[in-house]
């Protein structure tokens, strides 16, 4: 449940799962996480053998005890937890036990827009999330309006409120304590973080008008903002490097590491996971299909299918960052090759070098109520519904009483 | 021992009586499906949800009694009072909104030829039928504050329109124009009230020197009152259960419910968050109950007002 086949990398490795457990036969749900679905499945003692979900859900389920500890799992099947990503395993661990084999991991880095900042005398590097004040500086020069007052260029875009996390963390600010069981959103620190972020937007015309132009954004397209000049420089999912080389193979970027207020590179991890629901009937042959879905050969093995892909259409393959390093290693050395394309050479080895720099936000019972906190305190703020004092001391008595509520379930 | 009055038993013995008629075990057979739909699917679900109301219950674990304490919670809870303020004044705009709209429109085709009335009758019905969901998302497209046509419109005579999906001031009355878009129900309930007024009121006014204002103010009003209060009633209980179109627009993926501000949040995704995205099933079932008696509550208040108000014939 949770999962869809829709490209290559999806198709080759469910190909190499099947035939782990087989004859067993697998029903792949094909449509994204849906807790109704689930809820509903678990309390019909009909509950899928696997899903697929975020990893900041894993707390909450694994607090109730709807997903089975994978210790006997792990033991049993000899699964190496040393090929995977520290940050991502962190992130599916609660209260010492592991309950998620991470799958993917999305990494955050910076991607300036080089035709936008050298048209105003600006180097790429001038774009630095070291000096705050600077970098207002910079964005106030970069961004434009059209004649009706409209924007017509972003300047810099800080990712409000998703990267939040990032930003904070830059800040040397921890929003939840490594035992996922205190909150810290009132942090005056967090406070003058927020402060800071609304402020960059506002500076190129407010919320309503960044969030307008960002929504008629062709992001997938070969019309995206970079390519149309709509944008000069944002922190990014390493994702969409993919979709950059696949839809815009020339585009002329430079891609940087996101760094905090001493310059050094900060990575912001999340990603998906595998996890087995305490209800499953076949745990051993669940187990040993997210195992082989999660493995570095398997990874490898779809990673060439889709290499071969991009080779035969003449586009760019920019590797698949996994929560696997063992897979990322061969993936990146053996398999990916851009010569040709320095700005997603750079790019890709700049994502590289940040995953040993990544954070995880740690597991916790109230995981979703947590993050809707943060993420709602933000929006009051950039809506100008509440000042950032205030929305933040709601966002910490909402997230502090779900995750006490939740112990005390547990 | 227990006594029963003479009146009360004789009409126990009626009642006992017809029930062994033929016919009327006949009507409750024909009635039953509805009794056993409703009892399986109405009154059962609302009982359950009243008991639930009472406890921690997560639908993964046993629930928990914890007494009055969910109803407790909803006093302190902002999210309910910013949720409830937002579904009332959004009551407030599109119940108005609709009932003046599918007027002036049903007053329209009710003076057009027989012909073209059922032409205009399916036109003005088409919308009802797209699914809340598609107008959820066409929202997004069409009230974006620098590309959407409702700006681009705005523009051509000269008005810099509204961040209608961002500024918390304009959310709600951009989804009331989106809602009213689907006001062709309302229409067709108003125009068959329009059709039963008799001609000869009419005749009777503009013999006694009646304008037109005053023959519809006089006349009109009165007549087609039952079903303006019907759909007044109507419209009111949907405007305080409006869930599909917001959702859909603010909330329906994980993308736009990272954006999602309060000014969108009404009740009714507040209570489906709390149920299915952080399994307060207890607590979402505390907010039914309570959605459920402040809509009596103004049902009632609505009720009482319409005496004065409303004309039935024959009384």
């Amino acid at each position: 449940m949770g999962f869809g086949t829709g490209d290559e990398i999806a198709t080759t490795r469910v190909a190499l799962a099947d035939k782990a457990v087989a004859p067993f036969p697998v029903k792949i749900g094909g449509s994204a996480f849906d807790a109704q679905q689930f809820l509903s499945a678990v309390a019909s003692h009909t509950a899928p053998d696997v899903i697929y979900l975020d990893r900041q859900l894993i707390g909450t389920y694994a607090a109730r005890g709807t997903l089975e500890p994978l210790e006997n799992c792990i033991a049993g099947q000899h699964i190496d937890m040393d090929q995977y990503r520290p940050a991502a395993v962190a992130e599916v661990t609660l209260n010492g036990k592991v309950y998620g084999l991470p799958e993917s991991y999305d990494n955050r880095v910076l991607v300036v827009n080089n035709g936008a900042v050298r048209s105003v005398g600006l180097r790429p590097s001038d774009i630095n999330p070291a000096d705050r004040t600077a970098l207002s500086r910079v964005t106030a020069t970069l961004t434009e309006h059209a004649s009706d007052g409209d924007v017509s260029r972003i300047g810099f875009d800080p990712k409000m409120p998703e990267f939040f996390p990032l930003w904070a963390k830059a800040s040397g600010v921890q929003m939840l304590s490594d035992d996922g069981l205190r909150a810290n959103l009132d942090d005056p620190r967090l406070v003058k973080v927020l402060e800071y972020t609304v402020g960059l937007i506002d500076q190129q015309g407010g919320w309503g008008s960044v969030k307008a132009f960002r929504d008629s954004f062709d992001f997938f397209g070969a019309k995206n903002p970079l390519m149309r000049d709509q944008l000069a420089a944002y922190p990014v999912d390493d994702w969409y490097l993919n979709v950059l080389g696949n839809v815009s193979p020339n585009v002329d970027m430079t891609v940087m590491p996101f760094t905090d207020t001493a310059g050094k590179p900060v990575d912001w991890a999340t990603g998906s996971t595998w996890a087995i629901p305490a209800g499953s009937r076949h745990k051993d042959q669940a187990c040993t299909w997210i195992k082989t879905m999660t493995d570095a050969p398997t990874w490898i093995a779809a990673a060439k299918v889709r290499a071969a892909k991009r080779r035969a259409q003449g586009k760019v393959f920019t590797g698949v960052f996994t929560g696997n390093k063992v897979a990322d290693k061969t993936i990146f050395s053996d398999l990916v090759k851009l010569a040709d394309k320095p700005a997603f050479d750079t790019a890709v080895r700049t994502v590289l070098e940040v995953q040993d720099s990544a954070f995880s936000m740690p597991a916790s019972p109230a995981g979703s109520e947590f993050k809707s906190a943060w993420q709602d305190a933000v929006n009051r703020v950039l809506s100008g519904q509440q000042k950032p004092t205030e929305a933040l001391a709601q966002a910490q008595q909402e997230a502090q009483l779900a995750i006490d509520n939740a112990v005390r379930r547990q | 021992m227990s006594t029963v009055l003479p009146e009360q038993g004789s009409r126990i013995r009626s009642w006992v009586t017809g029930f062994r008629r033929r016919e009327t075990l006949a009507a409750y057979g024909f009635l039953s499906p509805w009794i056993i739909g409703f009892l399986v699917f109405m009154a059962a679900p609302m009982i359950a949800s009243l008991v639930l109301s009472l406890t921690d219950y997560d639908a993964l674990r046993p629930a928990n009694f914890v007494g009055m304490s969910n109803y407790q919670q909803l006093l302190l809870d902002p999210k309910v009072r910013v949720s409830l303020a937002n579904t009332l004044i959004y009551t407030v705009m599109m119940v108005p909104g609709t009932m003046v709209i599918a007027l002036a429109l049903a007053l329209l085709l009710a003076k057009v030829g027989r012909r073209s009335v059922g032409f205009f009758r399916t036109v003005f019905y088409l919308p009802v039928v797209t699914p809340k969901v598609a107008v959820g998302v066409l929202f997004l497209l069409l009230f974006n504050g620098q590309v959407g046509l409702i700006n681009s419109a705005l523009s051509l005579v000269g008005i810099h329109g509204p961040q209608w999906s961002t500024d918390p001031l304009w959310v709600k009355p951009g989804l009331v124009l989106m809602h009213l878009w689907a006001v062709g129900g309302t229409v067709v309930i108003y125009l068959a009230a329009l059709k039963n007024v008799p001609r000869d009121l009419y005749e009777a006014a503009t013999i006694d020197g009646a304008s037109a204002w005053q023959r519809f103010r006089r006349v009109t009003l009165p007549m087609i009152s039952g079903a303006l209060f019907f759909t007044f009633i109507v419209e009111t209980i949907a405007g305080l259960q409006t869930f599909d179109e917001a959702y859909a627009a603010f909330y329906g993926s994980a993308a736009s419910a990272t954006y999602s501000s309060d000014a969108a949040l009404f009740y009714l995704i507040y209570l489906f968050q709390q149920a299915f995205q952080f399994l307060h099933l207890g607590y979402a079932s505390a907010m039914a109950w309570l959605l459920f008696i402040v809509i009596i509550v103004i049902t009632a208040i609505q009720v009482r007002l319409s005496r004065r108000f409303v004309y039935y014939e024959g009384r």
